[in-house]
């Protein structure tokens, strides 16, 4: 099982990221846990400068920006 | 298997390539079409005299909204493709161990290049102090990147021309730079909240590697981003850009915002400092109200004050400053807007 982290503290573009991930898993039907992470010291514990933040299984993908589906899906997949 | 050798990456900017290239021709075609096709709408189609209040005003809205929007498009793209060279992450490298002065006027260009959204400021600066960047330095970026922003720029450069867009860029960096520089000198680090320096950051991590098509595409992006969330802005402050444009009589302003009212500039920033606009919408306006005897230099004042000194934006720092700092912050940044303001006034 993936486990999906979306860090930001509440900007727009964290919830578009959220809401792009999350369709992203239901459509490759993957089992995944979505989590959000928005508390400044949880997610300064990745080296991120710029929000929102994407990590997969502990691992930080994408950083200051929203993904294209195409690349998430490759992400999550890998 | 010979096919499988090629690199998808290396083969595919032709064809994004050659789209640019027609997309381009496109552009500049679309944009020399744009002053004949206003004029024959309003004075044609739609049957307005040309001279009379309602008919000027419909010209210059029907030329300036698509204009703007044309040139929005365009510049964010190409400004989208340079910023792929930059991140905020090699922007913190590039500051790591500079000294203030030469620190705070790098920060400062570095605001203007390097992309940033204001939502980020908070992880921003405690990424900047904790890897020992001086606070002073970090204001200086800061303080530039909003202030200069390319949706201000790109507005300025189609409705001022390029001198004032320069002058504005010019004292974007010089406001940036000094009010850092002040803010260092005043050794105000423990007005940072404590949990800032506490916290355990973890290191860098590796920069990207984009080909040409992944830059084009993210620039693509942005444009749709950016012209999708500014639109509505563009097109009401044109509006009233408009009717400012038409109805109201030439000079009408001088005695309140010309070069005389000394206490314009002043009240042009306090104005601007809670008013939450972003420059789309603003521009504009401003635009119309020089026209009508209104000086550039607390014109300027006002727009940098309410791009530059957003409250939300402030909202987001007071995670990390405590309300000293806070106030230090804001109290140089719309000193120096003032000074400048003054020092247009003073010149031009």
């Amino acid at each position: 099982m993936l486990n999906i982290k979306v860090l930001g503290s509440g900007c727009a573009n964290c919830k578009r990221l959220e809401a792009t991930t999350r369709k992203v898993v239901t459509d490759l039907g993957l089992e995944a846990e979505v989590e959000k992470v928005t508390e400044m010291s949880e997610i300064m514990k990745w080296p991120i400068l710029s929000t929102p933040g994407l990590v997969v299984n502990g691992k930080l993908v994408s950083t200051g920006r929203i993904p294209s589906e195409k690349e998430i899906a490759a992400w999550l997949t890998a | 298997m010979n096919s499988s050798l090629i690199d998808p990456a290396r083969k595919l900017p032709v064809r994004r390539i050659a789209l640019v290239a027609v997309a381009a021709a496109a552009w500049i075609a679309l944009y020399n079409l744009i002053q004949p096709l206003a004029n024959w709408l309003a004075y044609s189609a739609l049957g307005l005299q040309s001279g009379s209040r309602l008919g000027e005003s419909v010209a210059f809205f029907l030329y300036d909204v698509p204009k703007i929007l044309l040139l929005l498009s365009g510049m964010i793209f190409l400004i989208s493709i340079l910023r792929t060279f930059f991140s905020p992450e090699r922007t913190r490298a590039l500051l790591g161990g500079k000294r203030q002065g030469i620190g705070n006027v790098l920060a400062a260009m570095l605001g203007i290049v390097t992309p940033f959204c204001s939502c980020s400021a908070v992880p921003l600066f405690i990424g900047f102090v904790e890897s020992g960047i001086p606070l002073g330095v970090t204001f200086s970026f800061l303080i530039a990147a909003p202030t200069i922003n390319e949706v201000a720029v790109v507005m300025l450069l189609g409705l001022f021309g390029w001198k004032v867009a320069g002058l504005y860029i010019a004292s974007g960096l010089v406001i940036a730079i000094v009010a850092g520089l002040v803010i260092g000198r005043l050794n105000m680090e423990r007005h940072v909240e404590d949990f800032v320096w506490q916290m355990q950051v973890a290191g860098a991590v590796e920069g990207e590697k984009l080909t040409w098509s992944d830059r084009i595409q993210r620039a693509w992006d942005s444009v749709k981003e950016i012209v999708a969330k500014v639109w509505i802005y563009v097109v009401v402050g044109i509006a009233v850009g408009a009717g400012i444009h038409g109805y109201v009589p030439e000079s009408a302003l001088a005695g309140i915002m010309g070069k005389q009212a000394w206490w314009s500039v002043p009240a042009a920033v306090l104005l601007g400092i809670p008013l939450y606009s972003n420059a789309a919408g603003v521009i504009p306006i401003v635009s119309a109200l020089m026209e009508k005897g209104a000086s550039l230099g607390t014109v300027l004042a006002f727009m940098m004050a309410v791009v530059g000194l957003s409250l939300p934006e402030t909202i987001i720092l007071r995670r990390v400053l405590k309300p000293r700092l806070i106030a230090v912050f804001i109290g140089t940044v719309a000193l120096a807007i003032i000074l400048t303001g003054y020092l247009f006034n003073l010149v031009l």
